[in-house]
């Protein structure tokens, strides 16, 4: 009665062209998908290509706009969470939803239906856990155990259901490898139960080791469906992002001017647990050059950006210069004197104060730089509201920042529409030097593609422009020069001509140093 | 009776309100939320059963009217911090301001009179004992109670499941709304248990400590509670050793009078403030400890998304 899968046999989970619509917006297009009992099947696909929405409708967090979903043959509407548990689904989720202050036992008490007393659970939890291989310690406080053992209260909470299907987002994306390499054997214990696992990931060479099955997303929609094991990481790659080789757009002008941002051996040690130490990182961005940095996200990104814009700033003023001046120790408002603009990934909370007027979040961030224009009074520093507000009305218009009002506060405009404003605010400047980490996260494409434009203008005009991004399609759009970032590592920047999206993608799979032969492996 | 013995009974005294009434707002903060009505809701208690006990002759029926007052009058708190989402640190000044001018009013025709003290109860045999006897076992029933409060929070805290929820909520009211606890309703009868305790304290003033009515006689017992529950870092047991150490404090006041010894009063009525500081920034000081004891949520208003 239900569709054959691959394998043959009557699949678990059966997904018959499933659509979600945000708007006009089509996050999953039609997607097919068969899941049989007891295989480990990979979900593939880049950020932004519809993972995360297929499975968030499949736990009953997202509702479909159409299309179907058969569990054991059978079409089922999955509500809330609680109807995907019933009908023996769990998820672990990327981001964990634990009590810090309380115990394991006591987390995991909490998902459990009443009536189980405390040390039952402690039992149960300790039992499972040893069984998976998971081991934990019941009395342990939350606070104060690592990412990957926060992770096993996941997953263990989800066993404790007893799931005959277990999904996992990006599991290993939070985990070192030996406790990546412990959860690889928990999902081998499970696969051996007969249960089935959905194992979403963009880490060819993780997907190959154990997944079964591959079904690669893009853009929304199934761009293949394979045994990963017969494949090679480049014919993966391909499939991800895309076998269409980018028609590279050499952005800047060819004139390369000076160095004017430098990065030399910058090393930074992890500052929390969680946090990737930036090893022996060189950079070099000329006037008229985009350097775009790709990779996975959680690879040091962040980190790199807080270095390089002053954020935290590094004992050896020599490891990042400025228009050719030492300036690692140097905190963000001594750099932006020297002619740096920056903007940070997040909108909210980071680059602007959302309860604040957008003339106010102009002055917070250029109170300094453009001291003379905005401060009247000399040391009392009165706001000159006037000035402000022409400048922000100037930025509003070349930005095409579409707003409520003359001057609203910053949390009510659109994530494209305050991007484009946080971008213009410092375009507004022209800056010598621009870093930008994910210009356009979450952005509709009207506002990513202006800001787009932007970003290569400046670079035209002669400033040296560097864009932190995990989108292949923004960096071909972009750059003229890519390099990729893996766990920390920078590799050497390309000219984006010489670039395929192939080798990008082996290299953010943490095949960096095999690429030459892999790939030549792989024509 | 010797020296100590009189001085140790006077502690007790002093001790039993600041205990009962930071208890409550102990849970309330376990839940998550932060009440600094705790001297009105303290007062609005003491005038009640001061009143309640002259109307009907009984303290018995005056502590149970200590109490309802207290929890009734949190209960207005609750309205509008939980349900109108108001500022809990402004709503719970403005309580503490309403209570006391409120007390003021109802108390004004009992200013001066007499009142009916409550009277101990002697625990048979246990009574009996030399020195602990009298000091232990020969009080009135709400120093027992509070003594229960005690052992009866931490297992209820620490041990059950209900108790269990109430934590989980003050660690994180998101993730609790998402596991499908009702956090508002928990947070409501989080905040009357600590009205109540904080009523039956204020009826411990009027009826045990001086059984007489006098305007704004909880005299900042109020704000010591609330620095109690901190300096407790959030542990009944802590707390009761804290209370006995802050009520022995600002009882030492009037002992060191009368033996003559000169310290300043005044540095006297500080030092429950100094140890709170201290405690604070010892706890501070470890992250550890402040994720562990600290209600995370405490003071943020929860509105479930629709």
């Amino acid at each position: 009665m239900s569709a054959v899968g691959a394998s043959g046999g009557s699949p678990l989970l059966a997904v018959r062209s499933l659509t979600k619509l945000f708007g006009s917006f089509a996050a999953c297009n039609a997607i097919d998908l068969d899941i049989q009992p007891g295989e480990i099947h990979a979900l593939l696909g880049e950020n932004g290509a519809g993972k995360s929405t297929l499975v968030k409708m499949l736990f009953g967090v997202l509702a479909p706009t159409s299309g179907q979903i058969l569990w054991k043959g059978e079409p089922v509407r999955i509500p809330s969470p609680g109807a995907a548990r019933r009908l023996g689904i769990g998820m672990v989720f990327q981001h964990f939803s634990l009590f810090e202050a309380l115990t394991v036992a006591e987390n995991i008490a909490l998902s459990l239906s009443p009536g189980i007393s405390l040390s039952k659970v402690a039992e149960e939890a300790s039992r499972l856990s040893h069984l998976y291989g998971l081991p934990l310690d019941p009395k342990a406080h939350v606070a104060d155990l690592s990412v990957g053992e926060r992770q096993r209260i996941e997953i263990v909470r989800a066993l404790l259901q007893n799931p005959e299907l277990i999904i996992l987002d990006e599991p290993t994306s939070v985990l070192t490898p030996q406790e990546a390499d412990r959860l690889f054997e928990t999902l081998a214990k499970l696969k051996a139960e007969g249960r089935s696992v959905l194992y979403i990931s963009h880490r060819l060479e993780e997907v190959q080791r154990i997944c079964d099955r591959a079904t690669v997303l893009r853009h929304g929609k199934v761009t293949g469906a394979c045994d990963p094991r017969q494949e090679t990481p480049a014919s993966l790659a391909r499939m991800m992002v895309g076998s269409d080789v980018a028609s590279v757009s050499a952005a800047g002008t060819n004139t390369k001017g000076d160095v004017l941002l430098e990065a030399r051996h910058l090393s930074v040690p992890a500052r929390t647990p969680f946090a990737v130490a930036l090893k022996n990182v060189c950079l070099k961005v000329r006037g008229g050059e985009v350097l775009a940095i790709a990779g996975v996200a959680g690879n040091g990104q962040g980190e790199l950006f807080d270095a390089l814009s002053g954020e935290y700033p590094v004992p050896d003023a020599g490891a990042v210069s400025i228009r050719g001046k030492a300036a690692g120790n140097l905190g963000i408002t001594a750099r932006r004197l020297m002619g740096a603009g920056f903007v940070p990934e997040e909108r909210h909370g980071h680059a602007a104060v959302p309860a604040l007027p957008l003339s106010d979040n102009l002055v917070l961030a250029r109170n300094q730089s453009d001291r003379k224009t905005f401060l009247a009074g000399g040391v009392l520093g009165v706001i000159r509201h006037a000035v402000v507000r022409i400048a922000s009305k100037r930025i509003s218009e070349t930005m095409d920042v579409r707003k409520s009002g003359e001057n609203p506060a910053a949390g009510s405009l659109s994530g494209g529409n305050l991007q484009k404003y946080i971008v213009g605010r410092e375009l507004d400047r022209q800056p010598a030097v621009l870093i930008v980490n994910q210009p356009t996260w979450g952005v509709d494409a009207g506002a990513a593609s202006r800001i787009r434009q932007a970003l290569v203008d400046l670079a035209k005009a002669g400033s040296a422009v560097l864009v932190i991004s995990q989108d292949l399609d923004e960096i071909f759009e972009v750059a003229t020069e890519i390099a990729v970032i893996s766990e920390g590592r920078l590799s050497d920047a390309y000219p984006a001509h010489e670039l395929t999206r192939e080798k990008i993608g082996l290299l953010m799979g943490g095949m960096y140093g095999k690429t030459e032969g892999e790939v030549a492996h792989a024509h | 009776m010797g020296i100590i013995e009189a001085i140790l009974l006077t502690v007790i005294t002093a001790a039993t309100p600041l205990v009962l009434a930071s208890l409550g707002e102990l849970v309330s903060e376990r839940a998550g939320v932060l009440n600094l009505g705790v001297e009105g809701m303290m007062v609005m208690g003491a005038v009640l059963a001061f009143a309640v006990t002259q109307a009907t002759g009984s303290p018995y029926i005056g502590v149970l009217a200590g109490i309802a007052c207290g929890a009734l009058f949190s209960l207005l708190f609750g309205f509008l911090t939980l349900t109108l989402v108001a500022n809990q640190v402004a709503t719970g000044l403005a309580l503490t301001i309403l209570g006391l001018g409120i007390s003021g009013q109802i108390g004004e025709p009992y200013v001066g009179m007499s009142g009916i003290k409550l009277q101990p109860i002697a625990v048979p045999l246990l009574s009996d004992i030399p020195f602990l006897g009298p000091l232990l076992f020969r009080q009135d029933i709400i120093f027992y109670l509070s003594i229960a409060l005690v052992f009866g929070l931490n297992w209820f805290l620490f041990r059950s499941r209900a108790g269990l929820k109430v934590r989980a909520i003050g660690d994180s009211h998101a993730s609790a709304h998402a596991l499908g606890i009702h956090v508002i309703r928990t947070r409501y009868l989080a905040v009357m248990f600590g009205g109540a305790c904080a009523g039956l304290a204020g009826a411990q003033l009027s009826l045990v400590y001086t059984p007489q009515w006098v305007e704004n006689m909880s005299a900042g017992r109020g704000w010591i509670a609330l620095a109690l529950v901190v300096f407790a870092s959030w542990r009944p047991w802590r707390l009761l050793a804290g209370g006995y150490l802050f009520g022995a404090v600002s009882i030492s006041q009037l002992h060191a009078q009368a033996l003559g010894i000169g310290i300043p009063s005044q540095f006297l009525s500080a030092l429950p403030y100094i140890a709170t500081v201290v405690v604070l920034i010892l706890i501070s000081h470890n992250r550890r400890m402040t994720l562990i004891n600290t209600p995370a949520s405490l003071g943020k208003p929860f509105v479930p998304d629709r």
